[in-house]
């Protein structure tokens, strides 16, 4: 590519404290051979990353989601140096990851959901030594790590056991904590906890809660998981046809979709719909009501009316789906600026 | 941190960083199969026999006739020795390359990419197998028959040309096992493709090149020079004409076909590595 960004590269990552992960019109396009016939092929262009910027500052916990196939992973790999941007300017800690993956591969902690980081036949204790040895970690860092790692993460048990006779839960702890052996300065996670039961979901949630406030380390994760975000981010970004929709606080992507909790009242006999606006009854099934609200609005009033005025047993709170609040949102941002879709398939 | 641990771009500092992270990997499978002595023990001693099988078949033949293509036994034993050889180090210590087409079919070479060290050297050490000492061994055990039931003129010149070969050969054989891997990049279940060069190849070599057609020698020569690994460099050891009409001095190219060989290999692997970077699966 330019040789002109080498000088930048050089410079090192405490040039721009404010941005730390850097993209700027970043774009990747795969050439895709479709078989039409028996031997003819069609090359078609797919734009999994479409000119996407945007600034992570140090220190930020971010979301990242978007439907399957939006160009999540993508993004990732291409922050990671795994893939080489097709245009655009992409900096992480000041470093290109496509031409020094290797140095950067020092700086930055990755966590894939689906696939483990870990040697697969080995006791998991072996996969920590080996990183030891290969980031060239001192040895009471390295120690100092672990020992935390094994800690909060409840490996302890688990150190002789080779990884892949562990749960999917404990390898993921066990991926987290091999992740952070070098100290990471961002820790990227691809889909944390797909597949973790509850306990272990909110032990890796608190794990990285505790790690981004007292190391200050910077995460990017996507997620298919609402709670994830909400409990762990203060910013998401939606991605989707490899464009960035949205960028901002969750609680503004439910403005913005417009989406909706949902209330489950337990009341001690049947009665008529409840009334209490700007909630609205969506069902009924005997003495149970669900109640439809805003979910940029507070549940507390609603609550409180509902108690006072009707016979209440018990009642409780779910959350939006995130595919519905993103398709929502997606839906209405079409409706919004339709110019932005037909934008889309021209490029 | 970060600057004092890599070479930066610099060929040297790379293959110096791709070194020190095979030496680690190895070493960790190296430990993990010694946990396991008898079961170490059974599989050496197994890939032992299978490949001595390959020698018991000259032997049997060699019981019926007096020469092959005009060489007694103990020179196409010396030929098998050190082609056997040559392919045994090259087979201990890359021979784990045909993964990298699995890696790439369920995506984790990815895993690979994300660490402080060159991708080729972890490929390359992934699941290191002692077992395969069993192949070396084998050999070396036949290349020491030969050399002892062989009837030459020994010079200092002849006896270098033994490890010369050997190491030559090995990188030689190497280079075929990075450019086949490389390949994989392009076409991902490859692995049959590289293997008929690799194994294909080292079997050819056991044998005379005298009783092969004209047209595989000169392919073995000049298109894959698998030919440098034994056939050139041990008839004049043997003091045997070699059958395309070159010149005397070819039998001492070797180590050049060696190093050019492996810098074309390195060169294929990053075009590879580099193709599936850009391209992504």
């Amino acid at each position: 590519m330019n040789s002109g960004f080498r000088g930048a590269a050089d410079a090192g990552g405490d040039a721009m404290e404010g941005a730390f992960i850097e993209l700027d019109r970043v774009e990747k396009v795969f050439d895709v051979l479709k078989r039409t016939g028996f031997l003819r092929r069609e090359r078609r262009q797919v734009r999994a990353v479409d000119s996407i910027s945007f600034t992570v500052a140090r220190g930020e916990m971010v979301g990242y989601i978007g439907p399957n196939g939006a160009g999540k992973s993508t993004t990732i790999k291409m922050l990671t140096g795994i893939l080489t941007p097709s245009g655009g300017r992409l900096r992480v800690a000041g470093i290109d990851p496509s031409r020094e993956r290797t140095r950067l591969a020092q700086r930055i902690g990755v966590v894939f959901g689906q696939r483990t980081t870990l040697w697969w036949d080995l006791p998991l204790i072996d996969s920590y030594r080996l990183m030891h040895r290969m980031y060239r970690i001192p040895d009471a860092r390295y120690r100092e790590n672990l020992d935390r790692c094994v800690e909060l993460l409840e490996l302890g048990s688990l150190l002789d056991v080779p990884v892949r006779q562990l749960s999917l839960g404990q390898r993921m702890r066990g991926d987290i904590a091999a992740a952070l052996l070098h100290d990471p300065e961002v820790l990227y996670l691809d889909e944390p906890t797909i597949g973790l039961d509850v306990i272990s979901k909110a032990r890796v949630r608190e794990f990285l809660r505790d790690l981004n406030a007292e190391r200050g380390t910077t995460v990017l994760l996507t997620t298919h998981d609402l709670q994830d975000i909400e409990q762990l981010c203060s910013r998401v970004m939606v991605i989707d046809h490899g464009r960035l929709m949205y960028d901002g606080p969750l609680a503004g992507l439910h403005e913005v979709g417009d989406s909706e909790r949902t209330l489950v009242v337990d009341l001690e006999r049947e009665l008529p719909p409840i009334e209490a606006p700007p909630a609205r009854v969506v069902k009924v099934e005997g003495p149970r009501q669900w109640l439809a609200f805003p979910a940029s609005r507070s549940a507390a009033p609603l609550v409180a009316r509902i108690a006072a005025e009707y016979p209440l047993v018990d009642l409780s709170v779910r959350e939006p789906d995130i595919e519905a609040v993103i398709a929502k949102m997606l839906h209405s941002l079409e409706d919004a600026a339709p110019q932005l879709r037909s934008e889309r398939t021209v490029s | 941190m970060a600057e004092t641990a890599y070479g930066g771009a610099r060929p040297y500092g790379r293959i110096r960083e791709g070194l020190r992270a095979y030496r680690l990997i190895t070493a960790m499978w190296i430990r993990s199969t010694m946990a396991y002595r008898a079961s170490f023990a059974m599989t050496t001693l197994g890939n032992f026999a299978a490949t001595a099988l390959d020698f018991v078949v000259i032997l049997l033949m060699f019981s019926r006739i007096d020469a092959l293509g005009g060489y007694q036994l103990p020179e196409v034993a010396f030929l098998y020795g050190l082609s056997a050889t040559a392919f045994g180090l090259a087979d201990l210590a890359l021979g784990s390359m045909d993964r990298l087409g699995r890696r790439l079919r369920d995506g984790t070479l990815d895993t690979l990419l994300v660490r402080p060290a060159p991708v080729l050297a972890q490929v390359a050490a992934d699941r290191f197998a002692v077992r395969r000492l069993g192949r070396l061994v084998q050999g070396v055990c036949v290349l020491g028959y030969a050399l002892s039931a062989l009837d030459i003129a020994w010079t200092p010149l002849k006896v270098a040309m033994i490890p010369l070969m050997l190491l030559s050969g090995g990188a030689i054989f190497c280079s075929v096992f990075v450019v086949g891997a490389a390949f994989q990049f392009v076409a991902q279940d490859a692995s049959e493709v590289q293997n008929s060069f690799t194994y294909g190849g080292q079997t050819l070599l056991q044998y005379p090149p005298s009783i092969f057609a004209k047209e595989l020698v000169r392919g073995v020569t000049f298109v894959l020079p698998l030919a440098f690994v034994n056939w050139l460099p041990a008839l004049y050891v043997l003091g045997r004409p070699y059958p395309l009409d070159l010149p005397a001095w070819v039998a001492f190219t070797p180590p050049l076909v060696a190093a050019g060989c492996c810098a074309l290999a390195g060169l294929a692997w990053r075009a590879g590595l580099r193709s599936y970077r850009s391209t992504g699966s």
